[in-house]
């Protein structure tokens, strides 16, 4: 009896060490398992949103107030207009600068319209005399744009346009001690704005041509514009001395920008260049005025990231309220922001898409848009589906979920369309190809027997069959380097690759591989081999590693198989393959080009020969080294005219001669897929321009009523996972319990 | 002691050069300043102008290792080894090539990461250690037997596994908790339930084989025979005789990694959205980013010094018989 009760106490002291060690006991863990799983109910429904849904990663927002969620999938790099080219920032600052220009939301083919103009720029050509001549004259020595800015349009609020009594700026120090109690933007309470003025558009020009910001396509802008590479020498001289200060741009002359009045100024170009105008839509022709660049250049300001990198500042629909890269961007309305609205004119369908519902209503209808880090696709496509994420694109995980693929054509699954999510379709102003290496001394050249070679495998490549297989038919066949939308591309047997593909009942059909063969024959590579040496032809392809490839490499080991040549994939990392790509040590690689502006321009000059990648020092975007002095002379005659049917003349001869050529092995245009969750309002992809949130609306009462739907708690399983461990812990206890009280005699 | 930790601390010195030297090297094996520069520019347009402003700004427009441009002691020190390497010593981290500063970021995103990877680090070890006294208990048993089976499947299944298949039951199937996400305040706690149940349960299958095996050895000496002789409870056993005697092999392990819980982990956070350090790790080197790569190893360098030197403080503790001299 004694012992009985000594081993019970010393099981309680037991009991009582477990509990502070590790707060469970035997006894009681079925009882704490159920505390545990109460608990965390709690924390769920202590944490649930308004609807009881305990899922939502969202906070509560005010009553209504229209917020659209989205993604960002890496932390953006600098989001200065000068600086900036990249697509997923290009969707940030692009709702919050306003260039001169902007795309028609609708139309299509792409249009230009004015955004903070009062009508497009007008147009002169000038002589050498700087004498108006016609565009078609021969002596057009410069083209001179003139601006007129609408009145009125006001910069969002900020502390960098506030001002005291006198008028002058309210934040200025002059050493970094005063500036120690700003730490963040925040900290800068009292705001201020300004209206737009021609200046503004002015120094963000002069500011292209400051070393310190990189300017990406200074190569480009810094041959046209009058007087930018003399402005360059300015800057790097006046830096010379003292290379951290601020250099007030505005006291710098730029010979080829001229400020006629407040609102209205003036750029010259040399010579003519039609692509301007494009530009002109770009954010790197947002306004960015003085007073904003002293500000961020107040001491010390740069060090602790109070930047235009990190905080731009526009007369945009929207205005970024926080920027913390490691989880959220948030951009809301700018309650400065100039009338705008939603445009009357459209496609012919976009009337009955609904498109045009919304006309005439002012812009924009969002509040507020949420952008999240998500650097994993399964997490965004979960979310899309349960309602909280309004947009989702569709990766190849998620592609037999979203969309059936039949002889019918694309739909989207019946789970899909029971949600009432909607699909658009587009094909990117885009184009990927596979490139042979033009200095390559086998599949380079310009001899018939090379020519030959790589016309064959062209026949070979069955580029519909790897969209297929590995882009879930993402894709569409190009018969040149020109995607649809853009002047010159055309459909049908009139822009039928003739060297590759056969017009038969009505589509392109790829020649027969008796053609591939016979043409390898001729070129010196009978049934793969060299005709001379007997040894078998075998050929290089370059490409980046990716463990995921395999597949594809078989397949394409497979394709050139066909024709009896052996395919070796060299794949290297990113960094050995540009460096092949700048040597010209690379034979075949993957490349691929997306539009900056829909000119037939930006696609040609893949191929001009000035442009290869050799020749420039590795910065050129001809990947191909390809080098054809006819096409070289016809591109420079077409890049300075404007659309009309002798432009698409020589287009098509150009494009004849690269076919006939053959640098590229061959291409595709890569197709969109975007769903929307049916409150999504007014979208519509626009392949050029990212200025598309101020024109798309929420039906914020049936996303609640939507998640509320599809994200009901299922409790039972928490219940179940309980059962279980109290089944699983009793016996234990029991046994133990037994083991414990039965007599050893 | 003092001395011991004196001394300890002046031996990490040269492995933290080390360990520099070699991140370095092998950073730069497969990088160059042109390629970073390139990478952070974009891939349309990169003048070599815009390359060199790049490289520049940031410093690396010298040479990595030797300046055969420069005399005597400058040869070594006016080099983008050398200088990016000294102010590591004082902890100053600098920025990343995108203009953050390091240290603002290391402070900043160290709370997510310890929010998570604490939690999983003490729950995972109490279950594991009193499910594998549990299990010693029950030793040469059925469920014995069937605990080791389980803890063997899930110890072979990739942390991948539970992360994806744990946000499709409970995130998504059950609608329990946010599929993925972060909110730097209470809010938070929903969204660390999921991360923290799966971070316990991808560790559980190994942590109980390792203890057991630890325990097991344990059990088999004669004190444990000895006060089973003398009729003491099989609790009192495992809880106050065969747990503290365990407790130095297991200190070995476990310690160390106390430190270093504040660098989070880089699958996880980048799965669940939580912005902690090991999502920043995963940034800087996806985007080829030295500045980040250096600073996170040079990090975990000193961190898991200090666990070892923890580790050793901790015998004393555990066990009185340890002196550190």
């Amino acid at each position: 009896m004694y012992l009985a009760t000594f081993n019970q106490l010393n099981d309680t002291l037991c009991f009582v060490e477990l509990w502070l060690l590790i707060n469970f006991t035997s006894v009681q863990v079925s009882s704490r398992l159920v505390l545990v799983t109460s608990f965390l109910m709690a924390v769920s429904v202590g944490c649930a949103d308004k609807n009881g849904n305990w899922n939502n990663p969202h906070a509560p927002e005010k009553e209504g107030i229209r917020v659209m969620y989205s993604v960002f999938t890496s932390p953006p790099k600098n989001l200065d207009p000068v600086r900036t080219y990249n697509l997923d920032e290009a969707t940030l600052i692009d709702q919050i600068y306003e260039p001169p220009l902007e795309y028609h939301y609708l139309k299509r083919p792409y249009q230009l319209k004015p955004l903070t103009l009062t009508e497009l720029p007008n147009l002169e050509y000038l002589n050498a005399d700087g004498a108006i001549v016609s565009e078609d004259s021969e002596y057009v020595a410069y083209s001179r744009y003139t601006f007129k800015l609408k009145k009125g349009i006001q910069y969002q609020p900020h502390p960098a346009f506030a001002v005291n009594d006198l008028d002058q700026p309210y934040y200025s120090f002059s050493n970094e001690d005063s500036a120690k109690k700003f730490r963040v933007l925040a900290d800068f309470k009292r705001v201020g704005t300004k209206e737009l003025v021609a200046s503004d558009y002015i120094y963000q020009i002069k500011r292209m041509a400051d070393p310190r910001l990189q300017f990406p396509i200074w190569d480009i802008m810094s041959n046209y514009l009058v007087g930018m590479k003399d402005l360059r020498k300015q800057l790097v001289e006046a830096r010379r001395d003292n290379p951290k200060d601020w250099l007030n741009l505005d006291t710098f002359p730029l010979e080829g920008v001229k400020e006629i009045d407040q609102y209205k100024f003036q750029i010259t170009l040399h010579k003519k260049y039609p692509q301007f105008k494009y530009w002109l839509a770009f954010h790197f022709f947002a306004p960015i005025p003085m007073e904003l660049d002293r500000f961020y250049n107040l001491p010390g300001q740069q060090e602790k990231n109070i930047s235009l990198a990190f905080h731009p500042v526009g007369t945009g629909a929207f205005m970024m309220t926080k920027h913390d890269a490691s989880s959220e961007i948030i951009l809301e309305k700018n309650p400065n922001f100039n009338a705008q609205y939603y445009p009357y004119e459209g496609e012919t369908e976009d009337e009955s898409n609904g498109l045009l519902m919304d006309s005439g209503k002012p812009l924009p209808f969002l509040d507020k848009i949420i952008f999240r880090l998500e650097k994993e696709a399964i997490p965004i496509w979960t979310k899309f589906l349960q309602g909280y994420y309004d947009r989702s694109g569709v990766g190849s995980d998620s592609f037999d979920q979203a969309v059936d693929m039949s002889v019918d054509g694309i739909a989207l699954t019946d789970e899909m369309q029971r949600k009432g999510i909607s699909l658009n379709m587009t094909v990117e102003p885009a184009t990927y190809y596979m490139g042979f290496n033009m200095l390559d001394p086998v599949v380079g050249g310009y001899s018939e027997q090379q020519k030959k070679l790589r016309n064959a495998i062209a026949i070979a490549y069955d580029e519909q069959e790897q969209i297929s297989i590995f882009r879930n038919g993402r894709g569409e066949i190009a018969m040149s380097p020109l995607p649809p939308g853009i002047f010159g591309y055309q459909s049908g047997e009139w822009g039928l690759d003739k060297k590759v593909f056969d017009w038969v009942d009505g589509k392109p059909v790829r020649k027969p591989i008796e053609i591939a063969t016979r043409l390898l024959s001729e070129a010196g590579y009978p049934g793969g081999r060299d005709r001379i040496t007997g040894k078998p032809l075998v050929l290089n392809l370059d490409t980046t590693k990716n463990s995921g490839d395999t597949a594809r490499q078989n397949w394409l080991i497979k394709q050139f198989n066909t024709l009896g040549i052996q395919l070796n994939i060299r794949a290297t990392d990113y960094n050995r393959f540009q460096d092949k790509m700048e040597s010209a040590k690379a034979q075949m690689f993957f490349w691929g080009w997306f539009a900056d502006y829909p000119d037939p321009e930006n696609f040609l000059f893949l191929l001009y020969g000035p442009n290869s990648r050799t020749g420039s020092g590795g910065s050129g975007v001809n990947s191909t080294n390809y080098n054809n002095q006819r096409f070289n002379d016809l591109f420079n005659e077409m890049k300075v005219m404007s659309n009309s049917p002798k432009r698409m003349k020589i287009i098509q001869e150009m494009l004849e001669i690269y076919r006939e050529d053959r640098p590229w092995a061959s291409s595709f245009h890569p197709t969109t897929f975007i769903l929307n969750n049916a409150w999504v309002k007014n979208f519509k992809p626009h392949g050029i321009s990212q200025v598309t949130l101020k024109y798309q609306d929420i039906d914020t009462e049936l996303r609640e009523n939507r998640r509320d739907e599809w994200n009901k708690p299922v409790v039972w399983p928490l219940w179940l996972f309980a059962s279980v461990c109290f089944l699983v812990v009793l016996p234990g206890y029991l046994a133990y319990r037994r083991r414990q009280t039965q007599k050893v005699i | 002691m003092w001395s011991y930790i004196f001394r300890r601390s002046f031996y990490a010195l040269p492995i933290l050069i080390g360990v520099n030297f070699f991140t370095f090297a092998l950073f730069f094996m497969i990088n160059s300043p042109d390629q970073m520069a390139q990478a952070q520019l974009g891939i349309k347009h990169i003048s070599p102008e815009a390359v060199h402003e790049w490289k520049k700004a940031r410093g690396y427009d010298r040479p990595l290792f030797f300046n055969d441009e420069k005399n005597g002691l400058d040869t070594v020190t006016k080099t983008i080894f050398f200088e990016k390497s000294v102010r590591l010593f004082i902890f100053d981290f600098g920025k990343t090539d995108e203009g953050r500063v390091i240290l603002d970021e290391i402070k900043k995103r160290m709370w997510p990461s310890l929010a998570v990877a604490l939690p999983v680090f003490v729950v995972g070890l109490a279950v594991s250690i009193f499910v594998s006294l549990i299990v010693v208990m029950f030793r040469a048993s059925l469920f014995e037997f069937s605990v080791m089976v389980v803890c063997v499947a899930m110890f072979s299944i990739s942390s991948m596994f539970y992360i994806i298949g744990g946000q499709f039951l409970f995130g998504k199937l059950w609608s329990l908790v946010p599929v993925s996400g972060f909110i730097a305040d209470i809010g938070a706690l929903k969204f660390l339930i999921l991360p923290i149940i799966i971070g316990v349960i991808s560790g559980f299958g190994g942590g109980v084989r390792i203890y057991r095996i630890i325990f097991l050895e344990e059990a088999n000496k004669d004190y444990i025979r000895t006060a089973r002789a003398k009729g003491v409870s099989e609790l009192a056993i495992l809880f106050r005789h065969l747990f503290p005697n365990g407790l130095i092999p297991i200190l070995t392990g476990v310690v160390v990694v106390i430190p270093t819980l504040f660098l989070g982990s880089l699958v996880t956070e980048s799965f669940f959205g939580i912005p902690g350090l090991g999502s920043f790790t995963i940034d800087g080197i996806r985007s080829q980013d030295f500045s980040i790569v250096r600073s996170m190893v040079f990090l975990s360098s000193v961190l898991y010094i200090l666990g070892l030197l923890l580790t050793d403080i901790s015998y004393t503790i555990a066990d009185p018989r340890v002196r550190l001299t």
